[in-house]
């Protein structure tokens, strides 16, 4: 539909937030994706999310690289610079951009593709530099832009839609993340709203790296038999292991499912989700446990999702790097350069 | 046995030694001696790509007269390396001389006819005194540098000045070195006297100037410039530039109060992840520099396009080394020049600057965050590992307090509330450079979206054929404006008329203006053109239209600058004649003038006979 022009007009009755927006202030241009792909409804999580918390639209710096995933940034947050990158290079950009002014809040959206194949070496070290982030992998196991082939993350087994069969093992973004010493790490399902909205809420008041890995079923091209990240089999095999109590400092989150109970969903295609939900005992401050119990659920064909791990006193790298707490970019030359009287010493000390 | 060369203050002395051995500190001393006489020394240390244990030799060119280039011959060799002995030894000019440790006899057919021997039991003496090994070998190098000095009419004062200087802060080490200095010079004073016919005598010739690596010089240029952030991944012979940075930033940019750092430095994984934290930054309204050599601008070649077509400010030190591929890492050259210049895929071309010593490594550095952020596209600092990593004799570095930053045009929250027309790729003041926003300005104004993908003057997306076209038009008139902000060429008239010009640039000036000396000397004059920016301005154009030929020395294989010269100034090719010095050691000023000299005889020759 990216024809239509999105409409300007207000209902004069839509609610605002604390700030006095709503919900269309933290909107963008209308998706040019696939109609019902996965990605749209994790935009539209991240909309709700940030309109929800109260987030100033533009302190907010959209990044992401190349690939259907990235193109999203586009469309929410219509008031914040966004920043397209490179392939797979999101993650240095939103390092150098972190670092210049900590005063933002940084989106890294990014996809399959972009994260665990070009990318999977700025991915992986991003993370380990505890960068303050969200970063998003909207996971489809499928290259779209390209029509069809398959990712880094495609189950070793699944079947393309032309046919093919990866012989690959899969990368696990969420098991790498937990290695490589995220403070935060989740999975999500697109088609999981409940979920996925007070996962983001979390992560984006998380103050260290974030890494949320949504499984986004790409309706063209990997939405078939065959495939292990369809709705069909990620609503057979999802295996969510808690419920998210995210509490902001004005509110509680609640969600409207008990522990051990099964969630139904109707998508807006019609199809329905049943998401086996929550692990009462499930403890996500075990760094070590989450990887093993990732593993386990693994190897017995489940997708786990829900908070996996949190530290809840992370530390970022502005505190590892010890700089100042006025952003860099706001610096002038008072602060930056040392003058004449302090270069005469200098030159003194180069004399022979 | 021909005449023993005898002259005072203009001589090249020559170590050869093993790397890892120590002997880099003991041959700067040297040097250090040599200026504290108040005589200009021009030193080039030349290593392997290597931690311990391979040939390294460090070359000192005494020159009252104040030429710092490399000269080329050797005078005076020190060999302290069994290993390439047979080569050292062939290197020295006849009736030159040959110092070595005589510990352990050699045979005579290891030494030629025509060269002074002066031999020391450098070993013996080191092992009756010291007892371990690393003290042995450490001081074995401080004696030679005594022996020298005697030699050479050093005074022991003179040494121990220059130690103490060489060790301020560890102070223990001082007198250790100052008896290992002792030994060696007494022990020449009393077997070596009148062994050697080369002298340096006290003279005035090195004023206030400062002995610094351009690699420093360029660091302390970012910290006056106002970087406060680099992204870097070590390679030679880049990597001593960031180290510099940062050590330079604890220095000047911790907060007194705070103690909190006024700068960020990150170690990347790679360079094009070092190139992409710089871009972010950049984009993010932070000054950000990387530093690299010819191998990571291969690796950035892909974000320097998307810096040039976004248009986001970026510096990249580019020190050239010996390509292609891993080629000679620890060697130098003027290799890159044509990769900088057309960085990346598509239709792209970028500023470049030339900076011709650490002094203006220095000034360039601090211009390039100026010209970075008004132009809002990469400007690359073209150094090499000549200028890089050799101690340099220049002049001070100078800063003025009544200069400010140039931030470019960046609209403020102000200028957009009160309705300014924001179009992030709109050229609204004629000079081809939009004004940019930085993110965070306004909650409902300015925001944009960037993108290496094409867009119109809006940042939209657009496939438009025409608003393609419209935005790559502009983007060569703002490289048109970049031709009146880079620094212009610097220009030399010969003493008479003549119809022949030279251009060159960088680190091939020192020995160019040794090289013109010497010409004019022999009667043949040149006009002469330094290039100090890319773009080319409308002067370099005039200088060549004003010469029947010109030449064009530089140091690579396939003539970059004279190739750029044809390409960007649409000039008949026959005008130039290229005089190309690429072996990895710093171009001479022996090779230019013998190259320039054979080719001027040629024509005029050819000339005489038309």
């Amino acid at each position: 539909m990216t024809y239509i022009v999105k409409p300007k007009l207000r209902h004069p009755g839509l609610p605002t937030n604390k700030l006095g927006f709503t919900h269309r202030d933290y909107e963008g241009s209308i998706s040019t994706l696939c109609a019902g792909c996965g990605h749209d409804s994790i935009s539209a999580a991240l909309i709700q999310a940030c309109f929800e918390l109260d987030i100033e639209p533009h302190r907010v710096a959209k990044m992401s690289g190349i690939g259907c995933s990235s193109k999203t940034p586009d469309y929410l947050l219509g008031n914040s610079h966004g920043f397209n990158a490179v392939h797979g290079r999101m993650p240095s950009v939103l390092t150098g951009a972190n670092l210049a002014n900590r005063d933002l809040i940084y989106l890294g959206v990014s996809g399959d593709g972009d994260s665990a194949s070009i990318g999977l070496g700025q991915f992986a070290h991003c993370v380990r530099r505890g960068i303050n982030m969200v970063y998003i992998c909207e996971n489809n196991g499928v290259y779209g832009l390209t029509k069809g082939q398959f990712s880094a993350t495609a189950d070793r087994g699944s079947r393309s839609k032309a046919g093919g069969f990866n012989s690959d093992s899969p990368i696990d973004l969420v098991s790498l993340a937990l290695l490589l010493g995220a403070s935060f790490v989740a999975r999500s399902f697109s088609g999981d709203r409940r979920q996925l909205v007070p996962l983001l809420k979390a992560a984006i008041s998380h103050t260290g790296s974030a890494v949320i890995d949504v499984i986004s079923p790409c309706v063209q091209f990997n939405n078939h038999a065959g495939s292990t990240k369809s709705f069909d089999y990620v609503r057979e095999h999802n295996e969510a292991v808690n419920r998210l109590d995210f509490i902001t400092p004005r509110e509680t989150i609640s969600v409207d499912y008990e522990p051990g109970t099964v969630e139904t969903v109707t998508q807006h295609d019609g199809s329905v989700l049943k998401l086996a939900k929550l692990h009462a005992d499930y403890d996500p401050h075990d760094r070590i446990a989450a990887m093993r119990y990732l593993q386990e659920r693994h190897a017995a064909g489940e997708v786990v999702t829900g908070l996996l791990f949190i530290d809840p006193e992370p530390q970022d790298i502005h505190a590892n790097l010890n700089t100042v707490k006025t952003p860099l970019t706001r610096l002038d030359e008072t602060a930056l350069c040392p003058g004449a009287a302090p270069l005469e010493k200098i030159n003194l000390s180069y004399r022979a | 046995m021909p005449q023993p060369i005898v002259s005072t203050n203009d001589f090249v002395v020559k170590f050869a030694n093993v790397n890892g051995s120590g002997s880099a500190s003991a041959n700067e001393l040297f040097a250090k001696c040599v200026l504290r006489k108040g005589v200009p020394v021009g030193t080039r240390n030349i290593f392997p790509s290597n931690i311990q244990g391979l040939p390294t030799w460090y070359e000192v060119r005494v020159s009252g007269k104040g030429w710092l280039g490399r000269r080329g011959g050797v005078d005076f060799m020190a060999a302290m390396n069994p290993q390439t002995w047979d080569k050292d030894v062939a290197s020295i000019d006849p009736g030159g001389y040959l110092f070595y440790d005589s510990t352990k006899p050699l045979p005579p057919s290891k030494f030629r006819e025509d060269i002074n021997v002066i031999g020391m039991p450098l070993t013996e003496i080191s092992n009756r005194t010291y007892t371990e090994a690393r003290q042995r070998q450490l001081f074995k190098n401080i004696m030679y540098v005594g022996a020298l000095s005697s030699l050479m009419g050093i005074e022991p004062e003179v040494a121990e000045g220059a130690i103490a200087a060489q060790f301020r802060g560890k102070d223990k080490l001082i007198a250790p070195n100052v008896q290992a200095f002792r030994l060696g010079f007494d022990y020449a004073k009393e077997h070596l006297a009148g062994a050697c016919g080369l002298k340096v005598e006290k003279a005035d010739g090195v004023g206030n100037r400062i002995f610094i690596a351009g690699n420093d010089a360029a660091a302390l240029g970012c910290v006056y410039g106002g970087a406060t952030f680099a992204a870097w991944y070590p390679i030679t012979p880049s990597t001593s530039l960031a180290e510099a940075f940062n050590a330079h930033c604890r220095k000047l940019r911790v907060d007194p109060e705070t103690k909190q750092n006024k700068f960020a430095i990150v170690q990347a994984e790679d360079e094009i992840a070092a190139i992409g934290m710089v871009i972010g930054a950049g984009w993010n309204g932070a000054r950000s520099f990387t530093a690299t050599s010819g191998p990571g601008i291969s690796l950035m070649q892909e974000f320097f396009g998307l810096a040039y077509y976004a248009e986001i400010p970026a510096v990249i030190f580019d020190i050239q080394r010996g390509s292609p591929s891993t080629g000679m890492p620890t060697r130098t050259q003027q290799s890159d020049l044509l990769l900088c210049a057309y960085a990346s895929h598509g239709d792209t071309k970028h500023v470049m600057l030339f900076p011709k010593d650490p002094t203006e490594a220095f000034a360039f550095a601090a211009l390039s965050f100026d010209l970075a952020d008004r132009l809002q596209t990469p400007i690359f600092v073209m150094l090499d590992l000549d200028i890089g990593m050799n101690d340099w004799l220049c002049d001070p570095l100078t800063w003025d307090d009544n200069r400010r930053y140039d931030r470019g045009k960046v609209m403020t929250a102000e200028e957009l509330e009160a309705g300014k027309v924001f179009g992030r790729y709109l050229d609204v003041d004629g000079d081809a450079i939009p004004y940019r926003t930085l993110p965070g300005t306004h909650p409902t104004k300015g925001a944009y979206f960037t993108r290496g993908s094409s867009h119109d003057r809006f940042a939209k997306y657009s496939e438009e054929g025409a608003v393609y076209v419209d935005n790559m038009q502009r983007l060569l008139r703002k490289f048109d404006t970049a031709k009146t902000l880079v620094p212009q060429p610097v220009r030399g008239t010969a003493k008479e008329p003549t119809r022949y010009g030279a251009i060159y640039y960088g680190s091939t000036t020192i020995a160019m203006d040794e090289a013109l000396a010497a010409l004019e000397a022999d009667g043949i004059h040149l006009d002469t053109l330094r290039l100090r920016g890319f773009p080319f301005s409308e002067e370099v154009s005039a200088f060549i239209d004003a010469h029947d030929q010109v030449f064009v020395i530089e140091q690579n294989r396939d003539a970059q600058l004279q190739k750029l010269l044809v390409n960007e100034c649409a000039i008949d090719p026959a005008r130039f004649i290229s005089i190309l010095h690429y072996d990895g050691t710093p171009i001479t000023a022996r090779f230019i003038t013998g190259a320039i000299a054979e080719r001027m005889t040629l024509a005029l020759r050819k000339h005489a006979a038309e």
